[in-house]
């Protein structure tokens, strides 16, 4: 058993923490995300740069090899700057739907052009009545010539007003939550027939309601049978997101600490006071936790889909519990200044909510655990 | 022991009702229940004058002011009834903070010049308590006022002010002896807001609203007679306020409205094409959330009842503003929860105003940020805990 990192890795985390702290600071954050883009497009190209879109996609697809222990390094350090930015989006979901599904042909386009940041990816699955389950479908996908023609609309697809592409969910054969009949697509944005209603997110994201009316789209995978595909996919984006979520939570904790020690109330730091403390030490608690946990999932992905699912919806329920809690109370003992929007501690909490939502809240992913179990 | 309402208090119900019916079409729209600060003055003070009007703006002052006069029951009665109907609230700042200060410590004249116009909307009053080194150890404050003549020339800084960019006056506790214990230098001023010398800066809070203030006092003149009481004697006052703010914060019958909403979120959003509000395991924390509320209620009620035999709230109201908060906070996280993904969309970002997804979830996250602060403000969940451990259990 062996849980360090490999030289490579520790230098990964190096740069990416460096080129954040140099780059993606707090004031910096709070400009962009609220500029028109809701981002700075000179940050996607440097994350080309430093390489990390092509950590974890294989060398011969123009990748550096890597898997989901990079990614996981990436979006641990992206939680701690609150990066806005589709990782997940474009280099696990659309990187993980083409190297599993992807036909030769749509790897070699694809991953090489996801590893050199040519392009945005946004993952629309959900749907307005859908909840959690990803085979509740009534976007619908019919055969045409080569091709397929797509209806229906999905919801809150986070990161759609800057992808140039969207992997689309959608039910082939089947009624609406049938295992069977579900395939995945690839539509690009700017064909016949895509809308798209953006705005941006409480946790200072952008995201579209996506309509699609007979537009043509790409089959990923095989037809009818794209369920587990996307149950894989998904579980490796829950993986993808814990880390971001234990990243929000370390900058939480430690910001928490430090600005006990400082502030004073009633002659003393507030740090002193044992309520508070025992709440820290619990938050600490939920932190190492989520580490714990995250690690598992990450090196649980490859396993049989049972075992995978399994990980996946403990590693969600573990941060689901973990990060409401250092988010809530790292707000509450940071009295009145948490509750500002000036201060980033507010900013991570918003965030932490919100990725318990994604891929599925914690009562979905507790019943999930216990329907496999 | 008795649980039923008197013929009399039923009748006083439907008189209540039908005020309601009259006025709610004579509000502005969209003063739903649901609290935001992003309100104008006027939609503020819409429900505000209706109720002056109708003379049933003061609930809790003495007839002789301008008081309603009612008993524990028909205030139980009109908060029931106000909050089924999703009326507005009035802000407090006035009402029952400042106000009951006034009448009870203040002399006449004060009472003369400041109670009509609190009663009848035409002065806004917010909150000078906090301080940015002073917020849990309030009597640590630092806000200093000197005496001149017939004048204290006040230095310093207030924050968190709520709404005080409305505001006409603001109460402050100053400073007026630093050599003495700290709670004995302290007095309790009511100040001008257009008094020259005072800067309002917007804090902008989680939810986006522009809801508190740093409010700065550069050499302010505020005249003698402006001040309540005796000076250095402010503390005893203040701590009059503290309490009687404490008791209303409970909000049980806001929080009873806002559960049957859950519930109605709950049965239009569905898990696997069956209503959310079937799952096992959403209904039984609503349930849990109803239980909580019902103990609330009756621990209110006992509150209430002792107050009406002349037995005045003891620190044990601290378990109202502790549980009262925690309940209000988890019916908002459980909205949340139960709206899913139509919980991201940030309602401040749509141009065109329209939703996107369900009503019921326009604002919800917002909301559920914006009331963490109930555990934080009229003295943190945590000091309520060190008053019950130190004044109730003795420890
Ligand atoms: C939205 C909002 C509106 C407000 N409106 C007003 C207003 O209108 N007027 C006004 O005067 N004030 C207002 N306040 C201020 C509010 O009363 C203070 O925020 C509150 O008293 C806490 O003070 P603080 O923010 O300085 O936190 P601190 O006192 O610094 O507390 C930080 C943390 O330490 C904890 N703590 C402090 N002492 C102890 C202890 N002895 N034991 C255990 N834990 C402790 C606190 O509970 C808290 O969790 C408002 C605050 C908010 C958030």
């Amino acid at each position: 058993m062996d849980f360090s990192y490999t030289e490579e890795q520790t230098l990964l985390r190096n740069s990416v923490s460096k080129y954040l702290a140099d780059n993606y600071k707090f004031e910096q954050w709070r400009k962009f995300t609220r500029s028109d883009l809701g981002r700075d497009a000179a940050h996607w190209k440097q994350f080309a740069e430093l390489g990390l879109l092509a950590a974890p996609i294989a060398e011969e697809h123009g990748g550096l090899g890597g898997g989901a222990v990079e990614s996981l390094i990436i979006m641990e350090e992206f939680g701690k700057a609150l990066v806005v930015e589709p990782y997940v989006p474009t280099v696990v979901v659309g990187g993980g739907f083409f190297k599993h599904g992807g036909t030769d042909a749509q790897k070699s386009e694809w991953l090489g052009k996801i590893a050199a940041g040519e392009t945005m990816l946004a993952f629309a699955f959900a749907e307005p009545k859908g909840r959690y389950n990803l085979a509740d479908l009534s976007t619908t996908a019919k055969k045409s010539g080569s091709g397929y023609v797509i209806n229906g609309q999905k919801a809150v697809v986070i990161g759609a007003p800057w992808a140039d592409h969207f992997i689309v969910t959608a039910r082939t054969a089947g009624g609406q939550r049938d295992e069977k009949g579900v395939s995945v697509f690839l539509v690009a944005k700017n064909a016949k027939g895509v809308s798209v209603r953006d705005y941006p997110t409480v946790d200072s994201l952008r995201a579209s309601e996506v309509t699609f009316e007979n537009a043509e789209g790409t089959l990923i995978g095989t037809a009818d049978n794209g369920l587990p595909l996307i149950e894989q996919v998904v579980d490796e984006a829950i993986a993808a997101s814990c880390a971001e979520a234990t990243g929000c939570m370390k900058v939480l904790v430690d910001t928490t600490v430090e600005y006990s020690k400082t502030r004073k109330q009633f002659g003393v730091p507030i740090g002193k006071f044992q309520a508070l403390q025992h709440r820290m030490v619990d938050m600490f608690v939920h932190y190492e936790q989520g580490v714990s946990i995250t690690l598992m999932v990450t090196l649980k992905l490859a396993e049989e889909a049972a075992e995978r699912a399994k990980a996946a919806s403990a590693a969600k329920v573990t941060i689901g519990k973990g990060g409401r809690f250092v988010g809530q109370q790292a707000v509450q003992i940071h009295g009145g200044i948490g509750m500002t929007d000036e201060l980033n501690v507010g900013h991570y909490f918003k965030r932490l909510t919100m990725l318990d939502t994604l891929f599925g809240s914690t009562d979905h992913h507790l019943k999930r655990y216990a329907s496999l179990s | 022991m008795d649980l039923s309402f008197s013929p009399a208090e039923e009748a006083f119900r439907q008189e209540v009702r039908a005020f309601i019916a009259e006025a709610k079409p004579k509000l502005p729209k969209g003063l739903g229940a649901a609290e935001s600060a992003d309100r104008s003055k006027e939609d503020y003070l819409a429900w505000h004058k209706l109720l002056y009007k109708k003379g049933w703006v003061a609930p809790l002052w003495p007839k002789e002011y301008g008081g309603t006069g009612w008993n524990v029951t028909q205030r139980y009665i009109f908060n029931e009834e106000t909050a089924n109907a999703e009326m507005p609230t009035t802000l407090p700042f006035g009402l029952s903070m400042v106000a009951p200060v006034i009448f009870t410590f203040g002399n006449d004249e004060q009472k003369k010049k400041f109670l009509p116009r609190i009663l009848s909307g035409e002065d806004w009053w917010c909150q000078g308590y906090s301080e940015p080194g002073s917020g849990s150890d309030l009597a640590s404050l630092r806000t200093k006022a000197v005496r001149e003549g017939d004048h204290y020339i006040v230095n310093g800084q207030k924050t968190w002010t709520t709404l005080a960019q409305f505001a006409d006056w603001i109460f402050c506790l100053v400073r007026t002896d630093a050599n003495v214990k700290q709670q004995e230098g302290i007095t309790f001023l009511l100040i001008d807001m257009k008094t020259p010398g005072i800067t309002v800066k917007p804090i902008i809070v989680l939810d986006g609203a522009h809801e508190v203030n740093e409010v700065f006092f550069d050499n302010v003149k505020v005249p003698v007679e402006n001040r309540v009481g005796e000076e250095n004697k402010g503390w005893t006052y203040a701590k009059f306020l503290l309490v009687n703010e404490r008791s209303g914060i409970a909000g049980v019958a806001r929080s009873k409205k806002a559960v049957q909403r859950l519930k109605e979120i709950g049965e239009a959003e569905t898990i696997d094409g069956t209503p959310l509000i079937d799952d096992p395991d959403f209904a039984r924390k609503v349930a849990d959330l109803e239980i909580d509320l019902a103990a609330l209620e009756f621990t209110e009620l006992r509150t209430l009842a002792a107050e009406s035999k002349g037995h005045m709230a003891g620190p044990e109201s601290s378990i109202l503003k502790i549980r009262g908060t925690e309940i209000q906070q988890r019916i908002t996280e459980l909205t949340v929860e139960a709206i899913g993904y139509y919980a991201y969309p940030n309602e401040r970002g749509f141009g065109d105003n329209a939703a996107v997804g369900p009503d019921y979830a326009i604002g919800a996250a917002g909301h559920y940020f914006n009331m963490r602060k109930t555990s934080i403000y009229g003295g943190s969940n945590e000091i309520q805990r060190n008053i019950i451990a130190k004044a109730v259990l003795g420890l």
